[in-house]
């Protein structure tokens, strides 16, 4: 028990911290919002996978990737392929030259179905695909920088010319991707619609607890030996270094990690959203999910989840009601950040709220009623005599 | 919020009150009308504009939404549909395909719009086909596009690619005799797409030969290596599809490198008055661009429209193709309603598709609805002046719209 | 290659080497600022674009005025704009430095974020003030057109002038750099800061200056792109990524770096696209660069390893 309390929920605050935001997503969200509101914050909560992975990657690990985008659109791409694929079928298809295949295929005069489309016709494969496409590409990526010490802002600009590179490709190649459309119109998931009402609350608390599970990971992670010395590596690489331990490797680790988790999130959103596209792959969604971990506090895994859910919540809103405005206020508010505010939410919360919470810890009476339940405890064991 | 209530209650009163004055001129029962699940009222009904104004689209974006709200505005002059004023929400897409479909999204679940005028590209389209075919909405699309598509849901007002390519190809193989093409365009699908209906054309009806293709980047702003090419290829024609920022790096570096109107005809699918503004009009001149509409066509019905949009949008403001076709889409929805007798989606539909519906009054002069929900409508193509207007040379008859080509796919 | 002529070849060959040559002084000029920005203080600044694209449009908002009120002016106003251009984007970069870089110069990663609001900001900001639309500055006839050495050559004049106008700017900045007083400061800020304060150089007016330079230069380029492409709010953002590639595959802290890094990328990417059609050369290019990066970190010059 004390294991999962301080490993896992990080200790009281931790804990407390974790109960206000499983309550909030997974109760009070759902519970206030209509079905449409609720959809919106399951595609919020899909970048929130990102914005945790940079926490890992860049909060702890002093990694910065300005690539995340990348993995997220991996992850969506694998799904939105299978999901394409069956949506497909030569009956649906059959006002097409080549009935069976995409119909962007068609379009393109392909006749057959690529060969690297054919395993994503299996539910499993795809699932597998999620996760170790991304994390094959940041091993390969990860391993040729980091083993020649790469880092700090060299990383995340040739990152960004990664983004540039697969953007560039999936929109010339759009026979074999779908091009700048992306794969659109997904419709079903072994027969299950995925468009109906029933099937979004579902998908959004599947998502939901697939964060929580990841965050619960991360935070597993963070606070093993491994998160120690990303911490200690982020301050002093070298020390870490001439302490025996192979820095590269700790890296490329956190590195893969961090992409998986994104992909994850990818792929939830091309369930939830219903298409994936080539813009979730570029260079603007890989600086904005920054820019979430950054107004979240980047080295919060809560934090980062709020701060996703505040910018786009707050890009709907604005955009809503002042759409020549909200520009303005977004670049202002990253701004404002960054300049005052460099842990986020998060820095706020553990200056200000904690005298809220201050109270609590200052009552006394808890302190009384745990002695008197050890007493009692104490009392117990000897009546029974153990 | 309680405010606006009273507002609205206070509205719709008067709108009662005006409606018992008007009840002779009225002949349609409102109850009928009311019940059909969407935004309307008695004195009103609400239709949602779903454009980018921010983000790299809202360049082209900015003339159909100001269009669409001048063709609302004139109907509410008119006395509105069925009688009820048109009320616009307008919602940003922001040059983000998700972001269409989100917006698509609460246009027809929370605002419950009877209408939408929207979506530019085609990847914004294609985004919020899906919902507005799972909620059951109304999409007025008002670009000219590849085709290959054709949904319940939505009106193309717009030309689809074979209205436009196969007339103007016609025309430069009659008028020039050209033989050879040079074909360049964006990588995307709509030039793609274009091209192809286009090579297939050349090769297999004009007898013509295809020397080259080509595709940028979208946004590239590089093209010494490509015009060197043509250099090279000496087509009769260059048929371009190049979009956006990169036609202004185009036409500059075409003209720097000594290719101009007198020496090379050039053809582009791609550029209306919106884009002459960035390109400049002395980069044109004497290239020819193929088009259902010009600002410069001599008719009445233009001539209204033209000075309507100026006295709305400002006297330096021109207009485009797409402007023009966006300027459709009320008209043609308001034919179809009052057809219908409902804002009823299905049987909005079914009236655009089964009463033939025409516009007399359309400033490219007359448009009929066919029943695959595209246009029928004329193929012009125009020589661009240094004042950045063009002069029309060709006309074509009426054609008949045709989203899925036979011989063409 | 059998159906041409050998004047025909040698003429595309000609041609097709100038190419090359302008979209190497594209790319240097585009890198010069930033090289100096990033390269000698190390702020990644994304809003390096829009201040490219503050250039293009004072360059604009000069061309309208002139044919307004001063049509005796049109056929000169282009240099004149170029100057201005350069004060403006410098003193608007003076102001953001002020108000923003100089407070995040101890954590590099996070100017990243800050500027990126910025360019948000000023995106917007050409978008209320020119429109969404996409604007044009008539360019004077001597800078239109081509020159044209035998029949078959055509070599562009505002390619020409964008040529001679980066080598002026390179010459200039490398004279600033090695050869003045306060060049010398900038390098010793570079290396030592606390030491460099402590022998009397302000070292938080050079910051300023350089930023300020850097800015400066970046609107010289949007000037002299309005020759060769359009301006538009979101023109900035073309540019930044293209930016960042030639300074770092240059090195960033070494100017010839940058130098020799534009010409080969430029190099590379006309000659592909001259034999491979399509996005397809575009992603040759990044390929190369990125795995050039990762067999030789530092880049093309530099001195010891990236951290």
């Amino acid at each position: 028990m004390g294991f999962v309390y301080d490993r896992l929920l990080g200790g009281k605050n931790g804990a407390i911290g974790m109960a206000i935001l499983a309550a909030l997503i997974l109760l009070i969200l759902p519970m206030m919002l209509d079905l449409f509101r609720l959809n919106l914050v399951g595609k919020y909560l899909t970048y929130a996978f990102a914005a945790v992975s940079l926490v890992l990657l860049w909060g702890y690990g002093g990694i910065l990737s300005l690539g995340q985008g990348v993995f997220f659109g991996l992850g969506g791409y694998c799904m939105a392929m299978f999901l394409k694929l069956e949506a497909s079928d030569p009956e649906s298809t059959k006002i097409q030259s080549t009935p069976g295949i995409p119909d962007f295929m068609d379009w393109n005069q392909l006749t057959q179905l690529p060969w690297f489309w054919e395993p994503f016709n299996s539910f499993g494969f795809t699932v597998l695909a999620v996760l170790l496409v991304p994390a094959v590409f940041a091993f390969i990526i990860g391993y040729s920088m980091f083993k020649r010490r790469v880092g700090g802002v060299y990383f995340a600009i040739i990152t960004q010319i990664i983004a540039l590179i697969l953007t560039v490709l999936i929109v010339g190649q759009q026979g074999y991707t779908g091009g700048i459309n992306g794969i659109t119109d997904l419709k079903t998931l072994h027969g299950w619609d995925i468009r109906e009402d029933s099937a979004k609350y579902i998908l959004y608390f599947v998502n939901a607890i697939l964060l929580f599970s990841v965050i619960l990971l991360s935070r597993f992670i963070l606070t093993s030996k491994f998160g120690r010395l990303l911490l200690a590596m982020k301050d002093k690489e070298d020390r870490v270094r001439f302490s025996g331990y192979d820095v590269s490797n700790f890296k490329i680790f956190v590195f893969c990690i961090s992409a998986i988790i994104s992909a994850i999130g990818g792929a939830m959103f091309t369930l939830q959203v219903g298409f994936m596209s080539p813009s979730f792959v570029g260079i603007v969604p890989s600086i904005e999910m920054v820019i979430f971990a950054a107004v979240g506090g980047r080295m919060s895994l809560i934090g980062v989840v709020y701060g996703t859910l505040l910018v786009n919540y707050g890009k709907t809103i604005f955009s809503e009601t002042f759409p020549e405005l909200w520009l303005y206020l977004m670049g202002a508010l990253f701004i404002a950040v960054v300049m005052y505010f460099p842990n986020g939410l998060a820095g706020i919360w553990d200056k200000h709220g904690g005298k809220l919470f201050g109270f609590i810890q200052n009552m006394k009476y808890i302190g009384v009623v745990r002695s008197m339940l050890d007493k009692k405890r104490l009392v117990k064991a000897e009546v029974s005599g153990e | 919020m309680k405010s606006n209530l009273a507002i609205s209650r206070l509205r719709k009163l008067i709108g009662v009150a005006l409606g018992i004055t008007l009840a002779s001129n009225i002949s349609i029962a409102s109850a009928g009308v009311n019940d059909t699940g969407l935004a309307v009222t008695d004195a009103a009904v609400k239709v949602g504009i779903l454009h980018s104004l921010t983000g790299t689209m809202a360049i082209s974006e900015t003339g159909a939404q100001e269009a669409e709200k001048l063709a609302i505005k004139q109907i509410n002059d008119m006395g509105g549909i069925l009688g009820r004023k048109i009320e616009i929400i307008q919602e940003d897409g922001a040059s983000d395909w998700p972001t269409f479909a989100e917006k698509s999204r609460k246009l027809l679940v929370k605002d419950k719009v009877a209408a939408v005028f929207g979506c530019w590209t085609s990847a914004s389209r294609k985004a919020a086909l899906p919902v507005f075919e799972k909620e059951n909405g109304l999409l007025y699309y008002p670009t000219f596009y590849e085709g290959l598509e054709q949904s319940h849901n939505v009106i193309y007002t717009g030309q689809e690619a074979t209205q436009q390519i196969l007339a103007g190809l016609d025309w430069v193989a009659r008028e020039k005799g050209a033989k050879t093409f040079y074909l360049i365009g964006s990588d995307y699908i709509w030039p793609r797409t274009s091209m192809k209906i286009a090579r297939k054309h050349i090769e297999n009806v004009l007898g013509g030969k295809v020397v080259g293709e080509e595709y940028k980047p979208l946004g590239n702003t590089q093209f010494g290596s490509v015009i060197n090419k043509i250099r090279l290829k000496k087509p009769d024609v260059i048929y371009a599809a190049v979009v956006g920022g990169s036609n202004v790096a185009w036409f500059k570096q075409l003209k720097a490198a000594g290719i101009t109107g007198q020496k090379q005809t050039l053809l582009t699918l791609s550029v209306t008055e919106d884009e002459v503004l960035g390109i400049g009009g002395e980069n044109l001149e004497g290239f020819y661009s193929v088009m259902k509409y010009f600002q410069s066509q001599d008719n009445e019905n233009n001539k209204a429209f033209v000075k309507a949009f100026k006295d709305m949008h400002g006297d330096d403001s021109v207009i485009g193709d797409v402007t023009q076709a966006a300027y459709l889409g009320p008209w043609l929805w308001k034919a179809a309603v009052e057809k219908a007798g409902s804002f009823d989606v299905d049987k909005v539909v079914k009236a655009s598709e089964t009463s033939g519906i025409e516009l007399t009054t359309a400033p490219e002069g007359y448009v009929k609805l066919h029943p695959n929900h595209h246009l029928w409508s004329k193929t012009r193509v125009a020589k661009w002046n240094k004042d950045g207007q063009a002069t029309i040379v060709f006309t074509s008859d009426l054609i008949e719209p045709n989203p899925f080509p036979e011989g063409y796919q | 290659m059998g159906e041409y002529t050998a004047q025909e070849l040698l003429s595309i060959f000609a041609m097709q080497g100038f190419s090359g040559l302008s979209l190497f002084s594209v790319l240097l000029l585009m890198a010069l600022g930033l090289a100096i920005i990033f390269g000698q203080m190390g702020v990644i600044n994304m809003a390096h674009g829009e201040f490219m694209a503050v250039g293009a449009y004072t360059t604009y908002l000069i061309s309208v005025l002139s044919e307004e009120y001063f049509p005796g002016f049109v056929e000169y106003y282009f240099i004149f704009a170029i100057a201005l251009s350069f004060l403006v984007a410098g003193a608007l970069g003076y102001l953001a430095e002020l108000a923003l870089i100089r407070h995040l110069y101890k954590r590099p990663l996070d100017t990243l974020l800050a500027t990126w609001g910025l360019s948000l900001i000023m995106q917007q900001g050409f978008r209320s003030i020119f429109g969404a639309r996409e604007v044009s500055p008539t360019l004077p006839d001597w800078l239109m057109g081509s020159y044209q050495p035998i029949e078959s050559i055509d070599i562009p004049i505002n390619g020409m002038f964008v040529l001679g106008l980066t080598t002026f700017v390179t010459l200039a900045v490398f004279y600033l750099m090695f050869k003045s007083s306060w060049g010398l400061r900038v390098r010793a800020t570079t290396q030592n800061r606390v030491m460099s304060g402590a022998v009397g150089i302000n070292t938080k007016k050079v910051d300023r200056l350089t930023f300020a330079l850097g800015c400066g230069i970046a609107g010289i380029a949007g000037a002299a792109f309005t020759t060769i492409a359009s301006t538009g709010p979101t023109t900035g953002s073309l540019y930044i990524v293209d930016t960042f590639m030639v300074v770092v595959f240059g090195g960033a802290a070494s100017l010839y770096g940058t130098i020799a890094s534009a010409f080969s990328i430029a190099q590379a990417q006309s000659i592909l696209e001259f034999f491979i059609s399509g996005s397809m050369a575009k992603v040759f290019t990044l390929l190369a660069i990125v795995i050039f990066l990762m067999l030789r970190p530092e880049g093309l010059f530099a001195s010891k390893v990236r951290k």
